[in-house]
């Protein structure tokens, strides 16, 4: 049923529909009205069989779910930024065990300096956690992800964190197809666990392993998410059968048949690449755009052959490896490594901690790809003024002070005094 | 596609009124996308939300660059930050106050738009008297309704109904026709 609906709303409608019996909430924005959203249906009665648990902190949000998974109960969770850093211990014991738990992250930058605006920082910082992660480029992939995610993660015994752009996409509100019961209830079968904590037949999980037994178990887990490479199309078709909407899979391109050019990137900035790229179309230039759905596992195979034959691949990512660069640019060159003629890779990190990418931006940054192209990581509207000054600053004074300040200080500086 | 911000304080349902306009805009079989300035949310701090509206899914993501229809919630905020950025030479200006563009100062902005597209309404007396507390986003639809004639006043009261159920959606909906009424009245006035 379409409804005009806030974004964060959709998807707890649509986690009620896969029939989740443990939900653990703790609230940090930007994603909680989705566990709001989950509160509100267990009270009224419209998802029933369901315990919804507030717990004290995310270490417990996750560490509650791992319980409630574990004794064979389909559970989720939702967190964001800090929190995912505070359950990060919990978050690989997770995968490590090969729980079948469902996770949103509502995407947000991770301190310090604290900032709650949308950036990929935290779902980067798991990005090695054995986790499966997928990314919504819009509200109504980020309510079909979540079904398919629970799919996924029983079929794999492997728990999936589903990426929502925190405000952009959470805070949004607009058209969604909300499925009915019967379609979620024909497309997702009960939770049948591969183990399960049973007194009647007890086991443990969980036990120590040693030297001789730890690289087979994780062998077995980077096996699974290669497993997880096949899986994820096969759903995704199969929800496209039930529900008549393309969504998900591993990637998909866009106008990419005869490009010179292929953006690649992840989440709703896709939305505004796939305009700006409808712009530049218009004055004749050859540019497309590849969109990662999954990042883990990296589709490592279905990349090379989107992104094989063109001239130039510009990442695009909501996040920095400091000390490195980019990590999508990091896999995507990865990817690219074995072709014989790989195209030229431009990597540019944007929309750090809400920062806004414009069409206008992109513009000039495609643009200086193809005429122009920089060495090593382009920051998009860095404010180059006001970093070469607090450069030249440290230079001189050893105490110079917090930097977060100082660049606030001299920002403020530069802002002229509204007119009266 | 049409572009509407709408520029207020918290407290006085900003965000919620650029989401009832997308509201109103679906039920005409639009798409429509709102969304919020995502501050910190703080009592009457300056608050910006936005509204899409186009006959298509929209894509994009970026803030609202260049409104077609700036929506001023509170007049105090003229001189706090440049509300008028990006407005479009041939765009619609809704202010809510009871002064006239020349005592606020924005005269010249008023009249360098377009004849009839910038109008006043002092939005937060029909919401006082309606509804008997400060919140003009529901009378400021009707305006916004009877100003560009982008939706139809039906859809906005349908929205505000979905969004406030029972009595608390009614003294909305008596502010915006009100409101929508003052916007023609005003209209008709400067034609004559």
């Amino acid at each position: 049923m379409l409804k005009q609906i806030e974004g964060s709303h959709a998807m707890a409608e649509a986690i009620a529909l896969c029939r989740p019996e443990v939900i653990c909430a703790y609230p940090i924005t930007p994603q909680t009205h989705i566990v709001e959203g989950l509160g509100d249906l267990v009270k009224e009665g419209e998802l029933v069989d369901c315990e919804f648990i507030n717990v004290e902190s995310e270490f417990a949000a996750l560490s509650v779910a791992i319980g409630a998974s574990a004794a064979g109960a389909r559970a989720y969770t939702a967190t964001a930024s800090q929190g995912l850093l505070f359950m990060a211990e919990a978050v690989y014991n997770a995968s490590g065990l090969g729980l079948p738990i469902v996770m949103t992250l509502g995407n947000r930058a991770i301190g310090a300096p604290i900032n709650i605006w949308n950036d990929h920082s935290d779902a980067m910082s798991m990005r090695d956690a054995g986790w499966l992660q997928l990314f919504a480029e819009t509200n109504q992939e980020a309510v079909d992800l979540h079904i398919q995610a629970f799919k996924l993660a029983e079929e794999l015994s492997m728990p999936v964190m589903v990426c929502v752009d925190g405000f952009i996409l959470t805070h949004a509100m607009e058209r969604i197809d909300i499925p009915t019961q019967q379609q979620v209830d024909g497309y997702l079968p009960p939770y049948d666990p591969v183990q399960v904590l049973d007194p009647a037949e007890p086991a443990s999980i969980g036990a120590m392993v040693g030297p001789e037994a730890f690289t087979e178990v994780r062998f077995l887990a980077h096996y699974k998410e290669t497993l997880a490479l096949k899986l994820i199309p096969e759903f995704s078709a199969e929800f496209a059968k039930t529900f008549g909407r393309e969504t998900g899979g591993l990637l998909r391109s866009y106008r990419a048949d005869d490009a010179d050019m292929l953006v690649v990137a992840m989440g709703s900035v896709c939305g505004t690449i796939k305009d700006t790229i409808d712009e530049m179309r218009e004055e004749g230039i050859r540019i497309g755009l590849v969109v990662i759905v999954a990042f883990r596992p990296f589709p490592v195979e279905a990349l090379r052959n989107a992104l094989a034959g063109t001239k130039d691949v510009v990442v695009v990512e909501k996040s920095i490896a400091v000390g490195i660069g980019g990590q999508l640019a990091n896999d995507v060159g990865a990817a690219l490594r074995n072709l014989p003629r790989p195209p030229r890779l431009h990597s540019s990190v944007a929309g750090l901690g809400g920062r806004a990418i414009t069409r206008a931006s992109l513009h000039r940054l495609f643009r200086q790809a193809s005429v122009q192209p920089w060495e090593g990581t382009n920051f998009l509207d860095l404010n180059e003024r006001v970093v070469g000054r607090e450069i030249h600053r440290t230079r001189k004074n050893r105490r110079s002070g917090p930097t977060a300040e100082n660049i606030l200080r001299e920002l403020a500086k530069s802002v002229p005094p509204a007119a009266e | 596609m049409f572009q509407v911000r709408i520029h207020g304080r918290g407290g006085q349902g900003v965000v919620t009124g650029a989401e009832m306009l997308s509201v109103a805009a679906f039920i005409e079989g639009r798409h429509a996308q709102a969304f919020p300035s995502f501050g910190s949310e703080r009592m009457g701090a300056p608050v910006v939300a936005f509204c899409r509206i186009a006959d298509q899914e929209i894509r994009l993501r970026e803030p609202i660059l260049e409104p077609d229809c700036l929506i001023v919630q509170d007049p105090t905020l003229f001189k706090v930050i440049d509300v008028f950025a990006g407005l479009r030479a041939d765009g619609y200006l809704l202010v809510n106050t009871n002064k006239t563009f020349a005592e606020l100062h924005i005269g010249p902005v008023a009249e360098r738009l377009p004849k009839g597209h910038a109008v006043i309404v002092p939005a937060t007396e029909f919401a006082m008297k309606h509804v008997g507390r400060p919140v003009p986003n529901a009378a400021l639809l009707g305006a916004f309704a009877g100003l560009t004639q982008f939706v139809r006043l039906e859809s906005v009261e349908h929205a505000i109904e979905q969004a406030f159920p029972g009595k608390i959606g009614a003294v909305n909906i008596a502010a915006a026709r009100e409101a929508h009424e003052f916007v023609l009245m005003q209209q008709c006035k400067s034609a004559a």
